[in-house]
């Protein structure tokens, strides 16, 4: 227990670059329109309940949860529905959106607003299970798959231990850190009522080594909650993948294609976890979220409490970005996000950040051939063979791409970062795993 | 030193010989009869294996026009061989064979460099599969070609080349087979399979986007904006979802030059002689 553990197999080390990391979350204020898509999680989109013309208030559910593997949407500010149409998102494709004018600041009756931390929970585990599903709340870590589907654990299968994730190996994103730092009774409390739910009596908060401020506020105030213990790993990317820290915690290896829960593992980001308390013991739906605003082009980085449906330019305008000077928008972290083609395109459940890049930190190099060093292979996490991943999808050979397990991918972007070559390995990988699940 | 080479090189020639005598009984011995047909045919075959006509490839066709009765004959067809080859076949196995009338891919984009210019860059790995998912590409058009060549390198018979000038595919009418690979690898499925037509004349919209007018053509200039004025040329002509088509019945030789010029972005394709102004467009093309 006392030496630092990480997983075993990959793994690099990205510059930090976390410059953001003692900031404190500053309020964005409210943007003059909001745009609210539908779709922020995994599964089908939420039925829309309101139209053209409907009053609505911070909190008021927007859009119903259609079957089980969906989300409620709430409204996060308060005003007028303008349209609900279709609107370009931030890779420039239409989707569904409720547009709300922004009118003063009125929230619904039912969520208390008060500061107090409540620490008994009354509540059974259905009960809690239905005020999670209620406030809509999905995995805020970046894969947006609903929180209460995963919080039901399937019949024949036995939940051991629930992780909560405040790994946050990403470069430059900080919003998971200052959660940690500054709403860390909530973060605990939140965890015992997952323990709750699931009816199990312990969990692990894991942070990374370069997170002391975080370490230091859990490690004091767990001690006075039994069951809830704070963990702290070796730095090492992308240990914030879900299989790859269970392995770093447990030991355990999760199976090619099962899920966490068969190892008996549950895991949750520490944004979640914070929206479950918010729910559960305030009936505050998940409306806001913290995002980082980052990068070399923006001139006063900072972490903001942003409502959801905010668009990235309005931060953008808050942190002196000047998009004429800015290379690249990421939307999420340098590692796994994706540039943004739309920079009115909204904050979502699960935007963690916005990255403002110059164009020396984000062009491509030119692509050379490959020389066999082997290195894509010594840092993939799961195990794979990128390079001979690559050679297959050149030679549209995805019948040899599934054979070598592409669908095991996590897309971290190791390969791709370490690779001398500079071969676009991930791209490589991510389009066998497209072409692949289409065929299915 | 010399005598070690050369009595290597006989020890191997003597295996080597050894090995092609055993052989060659071998297969003597356990030959696979098969129907001598099956070559003839598969000679005849364009021998692309492209798997148009549903069959795994060229002589698993072969062997079923050799199984086929007269009855079954007629549902087997080379896409790519077209009628001549279906002839031959027909001949050589005491046949009639369907004559089936002539079809070509057509490309159903204008968002050239010049119509939908770029608006972002991007700079990852350079296939429209990828760049369809990832983003919606560098015109913003959500429907547009991407320019990167998926097609091109897809095509079994080498009938499609990007246009250096233009940025967008260019469907070579005499390599082209109809043999359909394009119209599945376009992530945009911007491929149709439409009949050549009489002298190659075939009119078609050149556009897939069903965004509302405005916003279409704020991505490309050469956009359907769903303005009806086709509609009025030709009844046959429907439009739906903000987006018009022009069905494969539609006569080219009677409607196609007033289709072509009652379009006021040039979003409808005619490939006979136009008389005055869209002409120029054509050449642009």
């Amino acid at each position: 227990m006392s030496a630092k553990n990480t997983f075993t197999i990959g793994g690099i080390h990205p510059d930090k670059h976390k410059i953001t990391s003692h900031c404190p979350t500053v309020d964005a204020g409210l943007p003059e329109i909001a745009y609210i898509p539908v779709k922020q999680h995994i599964g089908s989109p939420a039925k829309i309940l309101v139209k053209k013309g409907d009053k609505v208030k911070v909190g008021t559910l927007l859009a119903d949860a259609d079957g089980i593997v969906s989300a409620d949407v709430h409204s996060s500010v308060s005003g007028e529905v303008l349209k609900v149409e279709a609107i370009e998102g931030e890779f420039g494709y239409l989707e569904d959106m409720i547009t709300i004018k922004v009118e003063g600041d009125e929230w619904e009756e039912s969520i208390d607003r008060s500061p107090d931390i409540i620490r008994d929970i009354p509540f059974t585990p259905d009960e809690i299970i239905a005020k999670i599903r209620g406030a809509g709340i999905v995995g805020m870590g970046g894969a947006g798959y609903p929180t209460p589907v995963k919080t039901k654990v399937p019949e024949g299968k036995k939940a051991e231990c629930l992780i909560v994730n405040g790994i946050e190996c990403e470069p430059y994103l900080t919003a998971d850190d200052r959660l940690m730092v500054e709403k860390a009774e909530q973060i605990i409390i939140g965890a015992k009522i997952l323990n709750k739910a699931l009816g199990i009596q312990n969990a692990i908060i894991a942070i990374d080594e370069n997170k002391p401020d975080a370490i230091a506020v859990m490690k004091k105030l767990t001690r006075s909650y039994v069951g809830v213990n704070v963990r702290v790993l070796k730095t090492k990317y992308p240990q914030g993948a879900e299989k790859q820290l269970i392995e770093a915690i447990t030991g355990r290896e999760v199976p090619s294609g099962k899920l966490p829960i068969d190892v008996g593992c549950i895991v949750q980001n520490v944004g979640t976890v914070n929206a479950v308390y918010e729910a559960v013991m305030k009936n505050k739906p998940l409306f806001e979220r913290i995002v980082t605003v980052s990068g070399n082009a923006a001139e006063t980085p900072a972490n903001f409490r942003v409502r959801i449906g905010t668009p990235a330019s309005f931060l953008i305008s808050k942190v002196h970005g000047k998009p004429e000077e800015i290379g690249k928008i990421i939307f999420g972290g340098p590692m796994m996000g994706t540039s943004a083609v739309n920079i009115d395109a909204p904050i979502t459940k699960l935007t963690s950040g916005i990255l403002l890049l110059h164009d020396d930190k984000s062009y491509k190099p030119e692509e050379s051939v490959c020389i066999r060093c082997g290195k894509c292979v010594e840092v993939c996490p799961v195990g794979l063979m990128p390079f001979a991943i690559s050679c297959a999808m050149r030679e549209r050979d995805y019948a040899e791409a599934a054979k070598l397990h592409v669908l095991d991918c996590i897309e971290c972007g190791s390969c791709a970062y370490t690779c001398p070559a500079k071969i676009p390995l991930l791209d490589y990988c991510k389009l066998g795993k497209y072409e692949l699940k289409k065929q299915k | 030193m010399s005598t070690v080479i050369i009595f290597n090189i006989l020890i191997l020639a003597g295996i080597a010989l050894l090995a092609a005598i055993v052989l060659y009984f071998v297969s003597q011995k356990f030959a696979v009869e098969e129907n001598p047909k099956i070559d003839e045919i598969e000679k005849l075959l364009p021998g692309a294996n492209c798997g148009a006509c549903g069959k795994a490839g060229c002589r698993d066709f072969a062997k079923a026009c050799v199984k086929a009765d007269a009855e079954n004959f007629h549902h087997l067809f080379c896409t790519a061989g077209g009628n001549d080859v279906m002839r031959k076949i027909a001949e050589a196995l005491g046949f009639v064979a369907d004559e089936k009338e002539a079809t070509v891919a057509v490309l159903r984009c204008r968002g050239t460099c010049q119509n939908a210019p770029d608006k972002v860059e991007y700079s990852g790995f350079k296939s429209c599969r990828l760049a369809a998912r990832i983003s919606v590409g560098q015109s913003g058009c959500p429907t547009g070609c991407l320019r990167f060549g998926d097609c091109v390198k897809a095509c079994p018979f080498g009938a499609l080349h990007i246009d250096p000038e233009t940025g967008i595919p260019v469907v070579d009418e005499q390599k082209c087979t109809s043999c359909g690979i394009c119209v599945k690898t376009c992530p945009r499925q911007l491929f149709e399979i439409r009949p050549k037509g009489p002298d190659g004349k075939r009119v078609y919209v050149a556009c897939r986007n069903t965004q509302k007018g405005a916003q279409a053509r704020k991505n490309c200039k050469a956009a359907c904006i769903a303005c009806m004025k086709c509609t009025k040329v030709c009844d046959a002509v429907r439009v739906e979802n903000n987006l018009s088509y022009i069905p494969a019945e539609v006569s080219a030789e009677e409607f196609g030059p007033a289709l072509a010029e009652a379009c006021p972005t040039g979003a409808i394709i005619y490939t006979g002689a136009l008389k005055k102004k869209n002409a120029e467009t054509e050449n642009e093309r």
